[in-house]
């Protein structure tokens, strides 16, 4: 068992990257995240283990050193907050085009605009829809506990080079803030620089050796053709991303007449839901999305030839309720599915999430049947 | 009489007639030629072979590297 | 002497560097980055610095800088090249990074990146190519536009009420504790080209030795922007452009250091 700890999520993210054998972090300061930094900083890991950690002037600036750095086949992230990570857009949108693989952290704050620095989800649709310009997908990984931002940072880092495609790290100001216990992972040391050559040798700014030709990293191709055909590769990418790497958890959904669906900070609201629902009887169940993208259609779909209803709980006005009305419609399912939020930085309580499924599944509550529409 | 003598090879087809090398030229060797090359540039050449000191400055100033200059003493 | 007993290997005083490959560049004829680009090759070459240079290119021109000398390369965002030599030169500080920008990146969009990696005093250089226009977006207006200089966006000349002044940035930039050599050349004469790469020689071995961040203004003409013969372009860079923007060194030190002139 590895060292267990109680910290704070953020301060676990930059824990987690000095013992993954993460290169560099890129940052700019933004609240509800500012604490990956200054753990960072505070424990100067360029002594021990010669990560390098630099405070950018700006977010925009950050995300093209993350650009520069990944492009020479180390790993490399940035953390960031939502105002920061619109910010960030064109170069994440620069880096999925030049297929680095590279890791971003989101700690979401509530929106529009500077909005409010308390925890919200409704970033949703800038994450797995494309924030940048462009058809790119993130891979995006949603954590719903202290733990997870440490388990998250490694598997984000090697889903990212696995598909050589920026991974991100989805969470929210209050699991970014709040204190938990978390076993840390065991250190691992950097890549040498005959493994970054010997690994990403073929693709990245290694320096040209005479044995092989230049590598040149750009998103740039001006030849239609040609560019179609490097947008058919990365959605070549992308379906092997849908067929292999989807991650959830499924809580008493066996029996389940309905699905709770929610991820990070609401899916922890949403397991005392199931507690208190079965307590009145009510059969309910809780899906759990860690991977955002690749979304977890298949287990909605074989859910949705059963389930009378499903609720998405989201921290916004209703994102992946969309993404779970597509998979249900695929289905060829008359489940309803509907949506039950708070926003501007308010986490919904397990009462009113009851109460939301009492209210809005009333029918097939008192007739125990689909209701057709 | 130069204590050098010089001959300027330009690759014509590289060539896009900028014309930055004809003035360049101290003693007046290059030109633009009449005729054009395969992009439809008049091409530098050798106008006055004999004047050429092989001083190099036709090649320096060139932004399409298609100069390559060869100097001997003169005999 | 006949030409054919002069054209003779041993008689070869000059010929392109083998860095730059054979694609014939995309630039208009007479333009000052083909200029430039065969300087840096040169220089890469004759420094014996091709396995550890990592050009990043730009936005605008000489966006394909990549396509042309045989080394590693990076194209960044426009304006973010600075940004994305530090994030290279950061984590592998054994390479040797340069960006390569023109006015319009450097001096406009990208004005944050540069500043402050100069202020950082990142050890890279950058090559700062100042032609007073948008080149590849059609000749529009830069920061770097004389007053009263027609272009696409100002067709009645620059007014400096609407338009503000042209942007002498690397006065700025010599300001910076971060930067070490701050110099302004340009590539118009052979002289002038001469200069030039021992400038920018100068700029490579002092980034080698970790003296700081690095700069080296060309100032540069456009002769389709400004609608001009090359060697005209060629004298009115000389007659207008020089006496706004006069050449030389405005700094030589090490980072740190407060010795600007």
């Amino acid at each position: 068992m590895g060292e267990v700890k109680l910290m704070k999520g953020n301060e676990v993210l930059a824990e987690a990257a000095i013992r993954c054998g993460c290169d560099g972090y890129f940052g700019y300061p933004i609240t509800p995240q500012s604490e990956v930094m200054e753990t960072l900083m505070a424990r100067e890991p360029w002594n021990e283990t010669g990560m390098v950690v630099l405070q950018a002037e700006s977010e925009v600036a950050a995300i093209n050193m993350v650009y520069g750095a990944a492009a020479t086949g180390k790993k490399v992230m940035t953390s960031s907050s939502s105002p920061g990570i619109s910010l960030m857009s064109e170069g994440i949108s620069y880096i999925a085009g030049a297929e680095l693989p590279c890791l971003l952290v989101n700690v979401q704050r509530g929106g529009p605009g500077l909005g409010t620095i308390q925890p919200s989800q409704a970033d949703y649709f800038q994450t797995v829809k494309g924030g940048g310009h462009g058809d790119y997908k993130l891979i995006v990984l949603a954590p719903s506990s202290v733990q997870e931002m440490n388990d998250f940072v490694d598997l984000g880092f090697e889903l990212a080079f696995k598909y050589r495609n920026p991974a991100m790290i989805l969470a929210d100001g209050a699991i970014g803030q709040m204190m938990e216990k978390v076993e840390l992972a065991d250190s691992k040391p950097r890549w040498t620089k005959e493994e970054v050559v010997e690994k990403n040798g073929s693709w990245a700014t290694t320096g040209k050796p005479a044995t092989r030709k230049k590598n040149i990293v750009t998103s740039l191709e001006m030849d239609s053709g040609r560019m179609e055909q490097n947008n058919l590769r990365f959605q070549d990418k992308y379906r092997k991303m849908e067929e292999n790497e989807v991650r959830y958890e499924a809580f008493q959904c066996d029996d389940a007449e309905f699905i709770l669906v929610a991820f990070g900070t609401c899916s922890r609201v949403c397991q005392k839901t199931v507690e208190m629902a079965r307590a009145k009887g009510l059969k309910v169940g809780l899906l759990r999305p860690i991977t955002l993208y690749p979304f977890p259609n298949k287990i909605i779909k074989e859910l949705a030839r059963k389930a009378l209803g499903f609720l998405s709980i989201e921290m916004s006005a209703g994102q992946m309720v969309e993404d779970i009305k597509l998979a249900v419609y695929e289905a060829g399912s008359n489940a309803r599915v509907d949506y039950f939020g708070r926003m501007g930085g308010i986490i919904p309580t397990p009462t009113e999430v009851v109460e939301a499924l009492e209210k809005i599944f009333s029918w097939e509550l008192s007739y125990g049947v689909k209701r057709s529409y | 009489m130069a204590k050098f003598v010089g001959a300027v090879v330009v690759d014509k087809e590289t060539c896009k007639g900028c014309g930055v090398c004809v003035d360049a030229c101290p003693e007046s060797v290059l030109a633009l030629h009449r005729d054009v090359n395969g992009k439809g540039y008049h091409y530098s050449y050798m106008k006055d072979a004999g004047a050429c000191i092989g001083c190099i400055n036709c090649g320096v100033v060139c932004p399409d590297t298609c100069i390559t200059v060869y100097r001997a003493k003169a005999s | 002497m006949e030409i054919q007993e002069i054209i003779k290997p041993e008689n070869l005083v000059y010929q392109k560097t083998p860095l730059l490959n054979d694609d014939v560049m995309h630039y208009c004829p007479g333009c000052s980055h083909g200029v430039v680009h065969k300087l840096l090759a040169e220089l890469i070459e004759e420094m014996d610095l091709q396995e550890k240079t990592i050009g990043v290119a730009p936005v605008g021109c000489s966006v394909f800088a990549y396509n042309y000398i045989d080394i590693d390369w990076q194209e960044a965002a426009h304006g973010r090249a600075p940004a994305v030599a530090t994030g290279i030169a950061r984590i592998n500080p054994d390479n040797f990074v340069f960006t390569y920008q023109g006015d319009g990146d450097l001096a406009s969009i990208g004005t944050a990146e540069i500043m402050h990696a100069c202020n950082r005093g990142e050890n890279i250089l950058v090559i700062f190519i100042n032609n007073g226009i948008y080149g590849m977006t059609g000749g529009q207006m830069a920061p770097t536009t004389l007053e009263g200089m027609v272009t696409s966006t100002t067709p009645n000349g620059r007014n400096v009420d609407l338009n503000g002044y042209p942007m002498k940035i690397t006065n700025l930039i010599a300001q910076l504790p971060g930067t070490s050599y701050v110099t302004r050349q340009s590539v118009h004469t052979a002289a002038a080209v001469r200069k030039c790469k021992r400038s920018i020689k100068k700029a490579i071995q002092n980034v080698l030795d970790k003296k700081g961040t690095s700069f080296v203004e060309v100032v540069s003409t456009c002769n389709s922007g400004w609608k001009m013969t090359p060697v005209d372009s060629n004298k009115w860079m000389e007659e207008n452009m020089i006496p706004y923007y006069p050449l030389g060194d405005m700094k030589d030190t090490i980072k740190g250091e407060h010795s600007d002139r």
